[in-house]
């Protein structure tokens, strides 16, 4: 079968993004963004921990250093705070570029480190860029944090003004509206780089890794290099998803990214299935739009109580849940929803394309006709 | 000199609460190959406990429940979690411990909520002076039930069978299995050891100077990472030095801040991790860990 439907899907879904602003409200346009902007950091952290086998904790880390450049590149400078007062995109390849060079930085230590090891090792570096933040006052504001410049590309402001009143089809294009365009493009874009990234040489030479160090060298792959530029590229997505929060947040402190915000990405890569690009945005929604909407609705919710009255609020509630929805997962769900889905699409296959002597096929199987193609059948073959 | 004493008396007894958390964290990698990021939230649980259940039995039996009840979860976690985990890899175990955990602070938390559960210790706020130098009796305490514990760690896996056996299972397990080891005996040893040293360093971590059970136990635990990365991942005797230098470490980077300035301010919050940082980058596999654990 070819990969007609799953093409018709994203064009479906892709359709819907474009047009959803013309109906929501503010309030899920700002959902949208905080979804986008985690949903690019899952996508890096699903390179580097479900293809390339390394676990990390500090991709809040790296996400506050994409952020914390981002500000300091756009701002004009004051006489308290630091700024390059440079163009919003230089800004935003500048975020990238210092989140990737840290990760660089620290790759001598992601090469030689494999799998829960670098994990712990990362996790130092959450709070050491957290001390960082508070002390480094002249460049991030400190405790208090500092204010983030809208976005804007020749002239044209990603916010209520400049131009002051744009409308399309009758619905006005306020800020919020036009940053999810910004959002959309940025995430596509991520997405579609990891997704051929995964299948491309390197990307197979990631999954080499995982599966055996041994084995990938006697092949020829440098594995220690391997190990680092995913760790590198990883950073990079991280510190594209740390600009983006800054610009959906409008304002910066430290406690944007603590180590939460890493267990955060984790969760989503995990939920979503580990490897899987398309798994890690459905993730990222489940994981940053939980808390937010239940919030929003926790006064229609009978078994929601209002924060600080001792019974269930919808920040308690959302932690359990998906703090029970990852044991859930991990206990029941091989690879994630990504896995429960690719094995939900087999078994429709081969009731329709194969009904009688040819067995169900396993992920495994990589030269079945009706079967994933070998890359991603590796995947699910861990 | 007697400032610096007993900033160092200080810091040697806060590590050895810190090498009672970090050897939980090595007891349970070395017998069941999980990264237990839950064993904070299972300190606080058991200081939670003794704390609830003190005022109603006394303090001393509530220490027991409190033991037990840290042991229990840690077994059941074993036996319902992470043996039936869909696809067995130290990767996912330990993604599975982050979700463990954030069921459990947050039900403690929600339990606990603003309030700071006392502890009701009979040692109170009492303080030991040794030669000019003033050290909380809990503290003092805590490091020689630490250093007991210890022996009797020692003696265990060197001289029982059943710690002989733990060691064999961590070497090989199949072949541990083979010779007639129980390997689901020897995981369920070793998360229930794990508890008890958990809830023993609890207690001693939220009674003076610390004003009582409040969530932040939970994240103080952390601090024992860095000591048990820096013993070695499957060290006992690693992660018993490991703490002993976090401690000393941080409690003399708190003690001299003032000539530290140029580091910033709250460094001794981060020093752990910037030692533990910078062993990693010269000797991957801690001080007193196997090579193979970390073997590229």
């Amino acid at each position: 079968m070819s990969d007609l439907p799953r093409r018709l899907g994203v064009l479906v879904l892709l359709l819907v993004a474009l047009a959803l602003p013309l109906v929501l409200e503010d309030f899920w346009l700002q959902l949208g963004l905080f979804v986008m902007a985690t949903a690019i950091g899952a996508v890096g952290l699903t390179l580097l921990v479900g293809v390339a086998g390394q676990l990390s904790l500090g991709h809040a880390a790296f996400a506050a250093i994409g952020a914390y450049v981002y500000v300091w590149a756009t701002s004009e400078s004051t006489d308290t705070l630091a700024g390059a007062g440079l163009p919003a995109v230089v800004g935003l390849v500048l975020a990238v570029a210092a989140a990737a060079l840290v990760g660089f930085v620290f790759s001598p230590v992601a090469s030689r480190l494999r799998g829960i090891y670098l994990g712990l090792a990362t996790l130092g570096l959450v709070f050491v860029v957290r001390h960082l933040l508070l002390n480094l006052e002249e460049w991030t504001g400190g405790f208090n944090g500092r204010s983030v410049e809208p976005f804007t590309i020749a002239g044209f402001s990603f916010s209520n003004k400049s131009p002051d009143y744009l409308a399309i089809a009758g619905v006005e294009f306020q800020g919020l509206h036009r940053l999810w365009y910004l959002f959309l493009v940025l995430t596509l874009l991520a997405c579609w780089l990891a997704a051929n990234l995964r299948t491309s040489r390197i990307g197979r030479a990631w999954a080499n890794v995982r599966d055996s160090e041994t084995a990938a060298a006697a092949m020829g792959i440098a594995v220690a290099r391997h190990k680092a530029s995913a760790f590198v590229v990883s950073s990079g997505y991280a510190g594209l998803a740390g600009a983006l929060l800054a610009l959906a947040y409008g304002r910066l402190a430290p406690d944007v990214f603590t180590l939460t915000v890493s267990v955060d990405f984790l969760v989503m890569i995990v939920l979503g299935g580990l490897g899987s690009v398309g798994g890690a945005v459905v993730g990222a929604l489940f994981v940053t739009a939980l808390p937010l909407v239940l919030t929003q609705y926790s006064s229609a919710l009978p078994f929601l109580a209002s924060p600080g009255s001792g019974g269930l609020d919808p920040a308690t509630a959302s932690r359990l849940l998906y703090g029970l929805a990852i044991i859930a997962v991990l206990l029941f769900l091989r690879g994630g929803l990504a896995g429960a889905f690719r094995r939900l699409r087999h078994r429709g296959d081969a009731a329709t394309g194969a009904p009688d002597d040819t067995p169900l096929p396993t992920p495994t199987e990589p030269g079945h006709p009706a079967g994933p193609s070998p890359s991603r059948s590796k995947e699910t073959a861990r | 000199m007697s400032y610096f004493l007993s900033q160092v008396l200080n810091g040697l007894s806060y590590g050895l609460v810190l090498s009672l958390i970090a050897a939980g964290f090595a007891i349970v990698f070395t017998s069941t190959g999980v990264l237990n990021f839950a064993h904070g939230s299972i300190v606080l649980l058991g200081a939670y406990l003794v704390a609830v259940t003190q005022p109603t039995i006394g303090f001393w039996p509530a220490v027991l429940v409190g033991i037990a009840g840290a042991a229990v979860v840690g077994v059941l976690i074993n036996a319902l979690l992470v043996r039936h985990l869909a696809d067995p890899n130290p990767g996912t175990a330990a993604i599975l411990m982050l979700g463990v955990d954030i069921v459990l602070l947050t039900e403690l938390t929600r339990r606990i909520g603003n309030q700071v559960l006392p502890l009701g210790a009979p040692w109170g706020a009492d303080v030991i002076h040794l030669g000019g130098i003033a050290l909380p009796a809990g503290r003092v305490l805590a490091a020689g039930l630490a250093i007991v514990v210890f022996a009797g760690l020692w003696f265990l896996f060197a001289r029982t069978r059943l710690g002989v056996g733990m060691r064999a299972a961590a070497a090989d397990g199949p072949t541990a299995a083979l010779m007639g080891i129980r390997l689901s005996r020897t995981g369920a040893t070793g998360w229930a050891l794990a508890g008890v040293l958990a809830a023993l360093a609890g207690i001693f971590l939220t009674s003076f100077p610390a004003p009582g059970v409040a969530p932040t136990v939970a994240l103080s635990a952390f601090l024992a990472i860095p000591a048990w990365v820096l013993g070695g991942f499957d060290s006992v005797p690693g992660a018993v030095i490991g703490g002993l230098v976090i401690g000393l470490v941080t409690s003399l980077t708190v003690g001299y801040e003032s000539s530290l300035a140029f580091l910033g301010s709250g460094f001794g919050e981060v020093v752990p991790y910037v030692v533990m940082i910078i062993v990693l980058l010269v000797r991957p596999q801690g001080l007193l860990g196997s090579k193979e654990a970390v073997r590229v």
